[in-house]
């Protein structure tokens, strides 16, 4: 074996790296729509603008604007998320999407939990990095069963996160327009043209 | 026909390594048998998807796969929609290991 030809070599190579692509195929969900990114970094930089001019003025009405701007991220990206999925025949319901999913969305969740808490004592300051840190860890667990670049995406938004928790909220306002904004574009382009729109 | 290179190729490794798993070393059965180690279970729907091949081909080689002992097949039904979900068995396992280490000794022999 020691006299094993360049050839074979390089057969084994092809071998090993054909066996990883199916299993990061089989094992990773992949229909992460990068152009919805870009139409939720747009609309994110839209709510941003709009949710400044409430600041002062009435903090509900600032929050109001977030959580429409999260409904309307949320169509976007669930829309073009299953027309990516069907272009490409992925189940929405393989193991790789549940596990996908499941991680994607409970940190999600203890975000809504703990953004209620804080509006009952109307601490609103903090609510800016506590959105960035969980929606950053969303993508950091997902991302496990996902694109790479998804995990780094998630690193990203929770950098943010941090930045927003040592401003006052006029600040993470803008720092939540950046980074809701900036990265979802910024990745959305990325993934867009690297896995496939 | 002419033959095509990765026929080719794959005839010289078969020749050169004697114990060659020839069950695993086909590409759909070696691509089946990588989706399955990262999965629990498959669907027969998921499989295809995942090798984007045709029923045809899925339920020949897996049913290779199954008479060497490598799947373990279950069928079922989900309301009338018959249902097939395939499992990598301890023996699938094994042999996808001895595989890879097969194909890691091949590039260490001529890295020497």
């Amino acid at each position: 074996m020691s006299e094993a030809p360049l050839p074979m070599r390089e057969h084994a190579l092809d071998n090993i790296r054909f066996i990883r692509d199916a299993m990061e195929r089989a094992g990773s969900f992949t229909s992460i729509p990068g152009w919805g990114g870009v139409g939720v970094g747009v609309t994110a930089i839209a709510a941003t603008i709009i949710a400044q001019q409430f600041l002062g003025k009435s903090l509900r009405m600032w929050l109001a604007t977030w959580l429409a701007e999260a409904i309307v991220a949320a169509a976007i990206g669930f829309g073009t998320m299953t027309v990516k999925a069907r272009r490409s025949e992925e189940p929405f319901m393989s193991g790789a999407a549940k596990r996908f999913f499941i991680s994607y969305f409970a940190p999600l969740v203890a975000g809504a939990v703990v953004t209620l808490a804080l509006v009952r004592v109307e601490a609103y300051a903090a609510i800016p990095s506590v959105w960035l840190l969980l929606y950053g860890a969303a993508f950091v667990s997902s991302g496990a069963f996902s694109i790479r670049v998804i995990p780094v995406m998630g690193v990203a938004f929770m950098l943010f996160g941090g930045l927003a928790a040592l401003v006052p909220l006029n600040a993470s306002n803008i720092i939540l327009g950046i980074a809701f904004g900036g990265l979802h574009i910024i990745f959305g382009f990325i993934i867009a043209r690297s896995y496939g729109g | 026909m002419a033959k095509s290179a990765a026929v080719k190729k794959n005839e010289v490794v078969e020749t050169q390594i004697p114990d060659l798993d020839r069950v695993i070393h086909e590409k759909t059965r070696l691509a089946m048998i990588s989706a399955l180690a990262v999965n629990p279970t498959l669907t027969f729907n998921e499989l295809k998807a995942v090798l984007k091949t045709t029923d045809g081909n899925v339920s020949v080689h897996a049913r290779k796969l199954e008479d060497a002992g490598y799947l373990s097949c279950k069928k079922s039904f989900a309301g009338r929609v018959p249902r097939t979900e395939y499992t990598l068995t301890a023996s699938g396992r094994r042999a996808l290991e001895k595989y890879l280490n097969h194909m890691e000794a091949l590039i260490k022999a001529v890295k020497q």
